[in-house]
């Protein structure tokens, strides 16, 4: 029911929806090449990228792969591939 | 200048080496990746543009102010992606308000913080799109900078009304098409130059007024660091690029951010108290031409109009970067 302020209480409830439906292409990324700087990180506007002790994956969930990771990459360790559904 | 970086000088970029340093470490505040806070308070699942940049300074601005915010937000872009009915993207107590009165709803919530005697433990927060800000926000932005109220303002400038399909607004840069200032037989495109926005708020004489860029993140993260720090007013101008109203390929969204800042379109500065200093110097200055040719909305310029916005930077560059 919609209150009438149309309050939300749940906070972050946009994770429901998954944006990966909306990708081409889907970035992976080969760690043998990674550096740890951390610029596919600070500029995924999906947060996407998942960052743990210098190991980096890809949240497949909600990446919208839209590339910037890849081309942000100092040393090209991110690929992006095409989705085969 | 010399930037001393912790990458291994094996790593070659791909691009141009510093602009990737300006990512990693950032020589002016000595800022490393790793300081950044990794909390996400802004959620995935937004419905934001593949390669949306406004998103990332929302994203960054939440970073650096921490859970302890009370955000509003100006119908726009952002506001419309992220609170889609019944979800929200926001991790914190954030009001949507109308087009035009960000900036005065976060003074009511400043104000009423300070009645309850909670103004030192929350951040208060206003934010808005260009079109929110420069043009219907501006009189509410004017009054809640002129009244001192201790808040922090950010606008995320994507020069036009993306959100609404790409009008232009007060903020829209000289010779970009839109679709209120089409390119035709008898037009270029917009012919007035953009509107100096952080110039007006200094003006009002605002403690700390700056300019940022998404393509240089740490600079800007300590920007709203500062700006949440200092008692009383601040406004932030965070540059962000928006790839179907600019007509880039979402994967150049960063990169033609800072071309814009190579190029001199766009200069990345602080006023602490009524003293301005510029935070980044680009090393080499690129012809804005670099800039233009990328985005489809310059398409459409001639060499003469080319020549004469160089001019026009050109003459902000001798001023700016050469005493």
């Amino acid at each position: 029911m919609v209150t009438l302020g149309g309050h939300i209480k749940e906070t972050g409830s946009t994770t429901k929806t998954k944006t990966g439906g909306w990708r081409t292409f889907k970035p992976v990324i080969h760690m043998d090449k990674c550096v740890d700087c951390g610029c596919c990180w600070i500029f995924c506007p999906d947060m996407s990228i998942l960052r743990k002790d210098g190991e980096y994956s890809v949240d497949l969930e909600y990446c919208k792969g839209c590339g910037i990771c890849s081309r942000e990459c100092p040393t090209g360790a991110i690929e992006m591939v095409l989705e085969e559904k | 200048m010399k930037v001393a970086v912790d990458v291994p000088s094996y790593v070659k970029c791909r691009q141009s080496c510093r602009a990737s340093m300006s990512a990693v470490r950032c020589w002016r505040f000595k800022r490393n990746v790793k300081d950044v806070s990794e909390e996400e308070l802004f959620a995935p699942g937004h419905r934001g543009c593949a390669g949306c940049g406004c998103t990332v300074a929302m994203r960054l601005a939440l970073k650096a102010s921490g859970k302890n915010t009370i955000a509003t937000h100006a119908t726009g872009c952002m506001e419309v992606v992220s609170s889609p009915y019944p979800e929200t993207a926001w991790r914190i107590p954030w009001i949507h308000v109308a087009f035009e009165n960000s900036a005065a709803v976060a003074s009511g919530v400043e104000a009423a913080l300070k009645a309850l005697g909670k103004k030192d433990k929350v951040n208060v927060i206003a934010f808005g799109g260009d079109g929110g800000t420069v043009d219907i926000g501006f009189q509410a932005l004017s009054g809640a900078m002129e009244r001192g109220h201790d808040l922090t303002y950010i606008c995320y400038d994507n020069e036009a009304y993306m959100n609404t399909g790409v009008q232009r607004s007060g903020s829209t840069p000289f010779g970009a098409a839109t679709t209120t200032s089409p390119v035709g037989a008898v037009s270029l495109g917009n012919d007035r130059p953009k509107k100096d926005l952080p110039a007006i708020v200094a003006a009002h004489g605002v403690g700390y007024v700056a300019t940022a860029s998404v393509a240089f993140p740490l600079d800007y993260y300590e920007k709203v660091k500062r700006a949440i720090a200092h008692k009383g007013p601040s406004y932030i101008h965070v540059h962000s690029s928006c790839p179907p109203g600019w007509g880039i390929p979402s994967e150049k969204s960063i990169e033609i951010l800072r071309l814009a800042v190579d190029t001199g379109m766009w200069v990345l500065y602080e006023i602490v108290d009524g003293k301005g200093r510029i935070t980044y110097k680009p090393a080499t200055k690129h012809p804005v031409e670099e800039y233009l040719k990328v985005q489809k909305r310059f398409r459409h310029l001639d060499d003469e109009t080319i020549a004469k916005i160089q001019e026009s930077i050109d003459k902000r560059w001798s001023e700016l970067f050469e005493d």
